[in-house]
């Protein structure tokens, strides 16, 4: 059986200032009044000048190496980096995938030139992607992809449906998942492909999520020629390629801190002397401590080359099962129509959302089908 | 050094589950761990300990736990680091803590007990239980909780070493490992079970729901290892900075607290019937964790106290308290 354990990784010099200068750079760009409703968007929230203002600072691409535009720094600091700005609620989710992990992908399976010309404007906030796995029949079950991308003269011919693409119609690429082999391979048949959004016979149409918002999208490709070198990796590794890449969407401090504004807001909300608010405020505390615990551990892992899918699994359930908690115990504290118009903004919209956290990134199940495999019942 | 105090302890208290079920106190066995030094495990080198620090301070204890071993080691540890901390002779045999709740722990079989005074200079007492009598209880698993009714011994006495909360949150940390330590073996019990326990033509673990539980009890165990671990880190904060060690030990000891509802529920749900029975060892464990859970601090206890701290330190925002509650590492 995997070890459970979650080891802190050796003491972060310097990382109080790193945390100092984090805020004082959110002081300083988040617009004055930068409301609850805004930062309960949590991850949501696109802003590419605000991206670009990141990325000049030098908070994207932390780890990548200083040759591609990154700056050498370690996962344990872009932890630090990332917390601050999710507690903050700030619009990151221009650059999020991009930072988080296709630029990790063409890090490690990417060629030259492919790193050289698109990692530069990724740690510079000015290059988005977004994440081309799920279609309209397959969820959960990945391999079956019905997506493919045929051998023409001089590159590919891609045809097929993503559903569920966070933010493609605000992005330069996407990280696209689909078959190259015939359909009985189901693992080995498969590639990933950095597909250019602009090409020409591709389309994006939005789909609304239950609050009316529009950041995913349906994307239908209709004979869309790519060049040789939009290959990503090797032709028949796109399994294994993204399942690490679901192992770096998986591992971040995000998986518990969507809901934060809407705690904080219940915190400054609360009565001083209500005994039970404070019962449910130091219960979630406790929570939140342990989840950071956990979640810091994962990041001193993943800094050690190691794969942690076993703990970044448990951290993302458990981290959705908190998310969700939230606007549950908010409401039995301060009813929605009782608090102020921040707390009822913030409450709305995590109310709104909290389906999403144990679906988005692998759902509840399969992520509990996971650890069982770990435990060696499966 | 750790590492031989990891796999000495493993050999001390393997087997001691089934000495737990047919004999609650074994003087033979509370003669080994003292001449293994594990009382003396959470003192530093000057104080006579061995100067071990975060979790590997408590490794003794976590296995004392996973093996059910019925003997008052938790309580002994903290006994012990407080008396040292306030100058005061270490204990000759098991110790305990008065929390003032009228039930010591061990009491019948403490050789000190020792007490905090309350006011505005707490001091500590070292009361030697010669010819102590006993109203004698028990919590869920049988391990003596009595009421003192009257001790002739020799009391003596110092200024408590450390800040008044500490006495409280350090055994509340000690039974965080407890906790954590006992719902480790119960997951390992659990999932071997589930492998070998074969319904409907295969092993009940090839079921899905069963799988399923099986997840959370591990995620619940992971939290409250994962707690533990937190909780034990913060032990040298225990004389530096004692207001942020109280609230994380209390949220170590909440979060471990709260996985026992799970790990428990589902380890019975899972083994059926054995599970139920006495001859099964599954109880040995799961009714400490029922016992332990509720001593120290409950879950909601620890949670006031540290809900009051947020809300106290509110004007400063949430995440600046948190982090500077964790600021240690990070
Ligand atoms: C807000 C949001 C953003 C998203 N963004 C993206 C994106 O940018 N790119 C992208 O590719 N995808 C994205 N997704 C899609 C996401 O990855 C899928 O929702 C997820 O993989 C589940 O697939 P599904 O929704 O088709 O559900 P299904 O797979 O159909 O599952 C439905 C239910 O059945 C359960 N189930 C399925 N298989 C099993 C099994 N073997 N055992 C037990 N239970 C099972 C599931 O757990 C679930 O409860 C997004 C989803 C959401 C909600």
């Amino acid at each position: 059986m995997s070890s459970l354990d979650f080891p802190l990784p050796a003491p972060l010099e310097g990382h109080a200032a790193l945390r100092a200068q984090v805020r004082d750079f959110l002081k300083e760009t988040l617009p004055p009044g930068y409301s609850a409703a805004e930062r309960a968007r949590s991850w949501m929230g696109f802003d590419p000048e605000f991206s670009r203002a990141l990325g000049a600072r030098g908070y994207i691409g932390m780890t990548l190496p200083v040759e591609y535009g990154g700056h050498g720094r370690s996962a344990i600091e872009r932890h630090v980096v990332v917390e601050e700005l999710l507690a903050a609620g700030a619009p990151v989710a221009a650059h999020w995938i991009a930072d988080r992990q296709s630029s990790q992908m063409i890090l490690r399976c990417g060629t030259e030139a492919q790193r050289r010309e698109i990692l530069p404007r990724i740690a510079a906030g000015e290059c988005y992607f977004c994440i081309g796995m799920s279609e309209p029949d397959s969820g959960s079950d990945l391999a079956s992809v019905r997506s493919r991308a045929e051998r023409v003269p001089g590159g590919w011919r891609l045809t097929g449906t993503k559903l569920w693409t966070t933010f493609a119609h605000k992005s330069h690429y996407m990280i696209c998942f689909c078959r190259t082999g015939p359909a009985e391979e189901r693992h080995a048949g498969n590639s990933q492909f950095i597909v250019d959004l602009s090409l020409p016979g591709i389309s994006i149409r939005p789909v609304l999520d239950i609050a009316g918002e529009h950041h995913f999208n349906e994307v239908s490709f209709d004979d869309v020629l790519l060049p040789e070198d939009a290959l990503l990796g090797r032709e028949g590794e796109g399994w294994t390629q993204v399942m690490s890449e679901l192992a770096f969407e998986r591992s971040g401090p995000e998986r518990f801190l969507s809901s934060f504004a809407l705690l904080e807001e219940t915190s400054r909300l609360a009565g001083a002397d209500d005994a039970g608010a404070a019962r449910a405020l130091g219960r979630l505390t406790a929570h939140l401590l342990v989840l950071r615990h956990m979640s810091q551990s994962v990041a001193g892992r993943l800094q050690q080359g190691e794969k942690p899918d076993l703990h970044a699994a448990i951290v993302k359930d458990l981290g959705a099962t908190f998310e969700q908690e939230i606007p549950e115990r908010a409401r039995q504290l301060i009813a929605p129509a009782q608090g102020d118009a921040d707390y009822a903004a913030a409450f709305a919209r995590t109310r709104l959302a909290a389906p999403c956290f144990s679906l988005r990134g692998g759902t509840r199940e399969v992520l509990r089908g996971i650890i069982a495999r770990h435990l060696g019942v499966r | 050094m750790a590492d031989m105090i990891s796999e000495s302890a493993a050999r001390l208290f393997a087997g001691t589950a089934r000495r737990a079920a047919t004999e609650a106190w074994s003087p033979d066995l509370w003669q080994e761990i003292e001449e293994a030094g594990y009382p003396l495990s959470l003192l530093s080198e000057e104080k006579g300990g061995f100067g071990l620090e975060g979790e590997e301070a408590f490794a003794a204890l976590r296995i004392a736990a996973r093996h059910a071993a019925p003997v008052p080691l938790a309580e002994t540890m903290v006994a012990n680091w407080l008396l040292a901390e306030a100058g005061l002779p270490l204990a000759e045999g098991p110790a305990a803590v008065d929390d003032g709740t009228g039930r010591i722990p061990w009491g019948r079989h403490l050789a000190v007990l020792v007490r905090v005074s309350a006011g505005a200079e707490p001091r500590l007492q070292r009361l030697a239980l010669a010819d102590a009598s006993w109203r004698e209880g028990r919590n869920l698993v049988g391990e003596p909780r009595d009421e003192l009714l009257s001790a002739p011994g020799v009391a003596v006495e110092a200024r408590l070493g450390v800040a008044a909360e500490v006495p409280q949150a350090l055994a509340a940390l000690a039974r965080a490992q407890q906790l954590a330590g006992a719902m480790e073996s119960v997951l390992d019990m659990t999932v071997r079970y589930a492998t070998e326990r074969v319904q409907f033509g295969r092993p009940i673990a090839k079921f899905q729901a069963i799988q399923q539980y099986l997840a959370v009890m591990a995620e619940e165990t992971a939290a409250a290892s994962a707690a533990a671990a937190m909780g034990a880190l913060a032990l040298s904060l225990a004389r530096t900075a004692p207001a942020r060690f109280r609230l994380l030990a209390g949220a170590a000891k909440l979060r471990a607290g709260e996985a026992v509802g799970k790990v428990a529920d589902l380890a019975h749900q899972i083994h059926g019937a054995i599970g139920f029975s006495q001859e099964y060892p599954l109880h040995e464990l799961t009714r400490r964790l029922w016992s332990w859970r509720d001593e120290d601090g409950r879950e909601d206890d620890w949670a006031e106290i540290l809900g009051q701290a947020v809300l106290a330190g509110r004007a400063r925002g949430l995440w600046p308290q948190i982090t500077h509650l964790q600021s240690d590492r990070f």
